[in-house]
């Protein structure tokens, strides 16, 4: 390792280690983040939920969203697999079906983005208890 | 470099470790190399969650999961379950003994609910051997700010304004402290940490340093700029080995990033640290005793003034503070002195980490605002007293410290409340009994701590404490009396009024406030010759009630000290002479024909 010799320097090497660390400070407060959960059970892995997990992390770090990506259990639509929640700030969490990369990229371009509303919303069947 | 989904964070801290974490660590690696998963997840060992009571702790990001209890046994099961498929693996969840529902995210944990992590904030939550986690959370900005766009004026300002004070037990205001060390002039100064952590039951010094190591080093090189001092020691007890060793590492690396050393980030300013380790004696924690024994001599008090800022080390001006005063520093720097004033009361600004321990369910680690009240502590944070017991008193302060009771708990907790109910804030060891401790007995205990760490040089301290710990143990034997009362009172008072150094003028208080909260259960003592509680064992009999006993021989057989005689199937007798109270003889009788009274 060489020195660090100035403000600046220390400055710039703090961006850019800040990235490994970026996964921990978000989520100390994924409430003011976009929050997505993708179904991984195993109709939701099967059907690719792998690969739109992935996806959805490397394209929204891409894009400059600020987001917490967390896996979760089956969530009820394996007719629809794979199923994405998510929830933007301040709004109602909403539930998309058949997400494919495709459908992935149309989610965040347009629905996180820019609040429009995308094709293949699943109307929630469930509450989340909080816990 | 890999791109990490989540990150797997696992306690490293002294408890945590001693229940196998460094294996957990090990087979969370491994489970995850099975599965392909090593670059998907990324295991870290970090510093102490507080939450000792349930180690050791895994925490799983970005979902915040809270697994209590870890074993290496239950790493493949995390990994297959929790991090292949997403289902978190609810038999290691914490369960709210309130509702026995599993609490997942530890955002919504009590214990977690009501705290500000400030000294604490990055414990738990970065790699204390990785110096690249602390530059990624600000670590060295705070120095960077100071050296390059500060005066040493502006800072002392900030500080001042700020209204910290000092974590180790006085409460000195802590800007004020490092302006006295500027103003003398002289061709060196130093700058001591005082790790020197000796109150029964306190850890959180240690914490700090095993967990946040750079945040003190980085605060000791800001006050060297304030006061002019070059060079730093860290006076630590040699019996915390793993904050030794983490210090160690963090010095190298600071060194090596050029962040100790010559002409710290291009300034011209040059600064680095020493280690020196105490033996563990109590009284190295008042400053000048400490000195003495970095400078190699017996570790005893000096007169005071000279004050260290005068004439400390090597009889140079020196700086001492607290390794938990020094870790709030970066942070009030970066991020302003209104911030820091505006948490806690009026006259004690910011947080205060306190080791709770005793009868209480969640022993650990927390931080919390000042002016928090000990029933929020005790029974929010702490999540009450063990067994479903009644509350009856918590210690303040260690040694020098005193019992608050039931009254006390819903006054806010800063220095100047808590001197004012008699107890003091230390260096923040909180230790909650219940109905089954004797009060007379806990002042005994704490005295026979102070005879034992008394120096010796001074005649109050040392003939004093001697003389109250006599005094209290004639009373735990039913052989006290009124005027015993007294004389505690008055020879407390006595070395209170006359003792050298701080350790003397203090250890009384443990006497005292029993006194004044407790003086029924001293008067029981003595004119009953009955311990409430049950613990004064001398005071016990021990008595076989004739009508209930079948003479089935039992307890005669188990008695340790054959003090228990009497014929086949005719009751049996108990000769109070020879008992010597271990209570074998009521766990044996079937009958319940043996009483306590």
């Amino acid at each position: 390792m060489t020195k660090i010799k100035s403000l600046a320097d220390l400055r710039k090497i703090k961006e850019d280690l800040q990235e490994k660390i970026r996964l921990r400070e978000n989520a100390d407060q994924p409430e003011k983040l976009v929050q997505i959960k993708v179904g991984m059970a195993t109709s939701g892995i099967a059907s690719g939920a792998k690969e739109v997990m992935n996806f959805l992390i490397e394209e929204l770090e891409k894009r400059n969203v600020e987001a917490v990506v967390t896996q979760t259990g089956d969530m009820g639509y394996c007719y629809a697999e794979p199923t994405i929640e998510v929830i933007v700030p301040g709004k109602e969490p909403v539930v998309f079906g058949n997400v494919t990369t495709k459908k992935a990229d149309e989610i965040i371009e347009k629905y996180i983005k820019n609040g429009e509303l995308v094709d293949g919303i699943i109307p929630r069947n469930y509450e989340t208890i909080d816990n | 470099m890999a791109k990490y989904n989540q990150h797997l964070l696992v306690c490293g801290g002294t408890g945590c470790r001693a229940s196998q974490s460094d294996a957990i660590v090990e087979s969370l690696n491994r489970a995850l190399t099975e599965r392909g998963l090593e670059n998907e997840a990324k295991v870290v060992m970090t510093g102490c969650f507080g939450f000792c009571e349930k180690g050791p702790i895994v925490k799983v990001l970005p979902d915040n999961t809270f697994y209590t209890q870890v074993t290496p046994a239950d790493c493949d099961e995390i990994v297959a379950e929790h991090i292949f498929k997403g289902r978190k693996v609810n038999r290691l969840l914490y369960t709210d003994p309130e509702n026995q529902e599993h609490v997942s995210d530890s955002k919504h944990m009590g214990f977690y609910r009501k705290q500000i992590r400030i000294a604490l904030r990055n414990c738990g939550f970065i790699d204390p051997e990785n110096i690249e986690e602390y530059i990624a959370r600000d670590g060295y900005a705070a120095l960077g700010k100071v050296l390059l766009e500060m005066t040493p004026e502006q800072v002392l300002d900030d500080l001042i304004k700020s209204g910290l004070r000092g974590r180790g037990g006085g409460g000195f205001p802590t800007g004020l402290k490092w302006q006295l060390t500027r103003k003398v002039q002289a061709d060196q100064k130093y700058v001591v940490c005082n790790a020197d952590e000796g109150d029964p039951g306190a850890f959180m010094d240690r914490s700090i340093l095993e967990g946040d190591p750079h945040s003190v080093l980085e605060a000791m090189a800001i006050n060297g700029f304030c006061t002019g001092a070059t060079k730093g020691l860290i006076y630590i007890r040699a019996e915390y080995p793993l904050a030794i060793n983490r210090l160690k590492i963090a010095l190298k690396q600071a060194r090596e990033f050029g962040l100790l050393g010559e002409n710290i980030l291009g300034s011209d300013f040059s600064f680095d640290i020493e280690l020196r380790y105490g033996a563990g004696a109590f009284v190295c924690g008042e400053e000048t005793a400490l000195i003495h024994s970095m400078e190699g001599m017996r570790g005893e008090p000096t007169f005071k003034p000279p004050f260290p800022s005068e004439s400390g080390y090597m009889g140079k001006p020196t700086n001492v503070n607290n390794v938990e005063t020094y870790a709030n520093i970066p942070v009030i720097i970066l991020k302003g002195h209104e911030w820091f004033a505006s948490i806690g009361t009026e006259k004690s600004k910011g947080t205060k980490v306190f080791a709770l321990a005793g009868k209480i369910n969640n022993v650990g680690l927390i931080e919390v605002p000042m002016g928090t009240t000990l029933r929020e502590v005790i029974y929010e944070i702490g999540g009450g007293i063990k067994d479903g017991k009644q509350f009856k008193a918590v210690q303040t302060g260690g040694p020098s410290g005193g019992c608050l009771t039931a009254k006390h708990l819903d006054t806010p907790i800063d220095y100047d409340n808590l001197i004012a109910a008699g107890s003091m804030m230390g260096s923040g060891g909180m230790i909650v009994m219940d109905e089954d401790d004797c009060m007379v007995a806990i002042a005994k205990f704490y005295l026979e701590f102070t005879v034992e760490e008394s120096c010796g040089k001074c005649s109050p301290c040392r003939i004093g404490n001697k003389r109250l710990h006599e005094i209290l143990e004639k009373i735990t034997k039913g052989e006290g009396t009124m005027e015993d009362l007294e004389n505690l009172r008055n020879l407390s008072q006595v070395i209170k009024d006359t003792a050298l150094c701080g350790l003397g003028q203090t250890s009384p208080n443990p006497v005292l406030s029993t006194l004044d909260n407790f003086w029924e259960e001293y008067l029981e003592h003595v004119t009953e010759k009955k311990c409430r509680a049950g613990v004064c064992k001398h005071m016990l009999r021990y008595v076989i009630e004739p009508d209930a006993c079948v003479g089935c021989t039992a307890c005669a057989r188990n008695c340790p000290v054959n003090a228990i005689s009497g014929e086949r199937k005719k009751a049996h007798e108990i000769n109070q002479e020879i008992c010597i109270k271990c209570g074998a003889c009521v766990e044996k009788c079937k009958f319940n024909a043996i009483f306590v009274r």
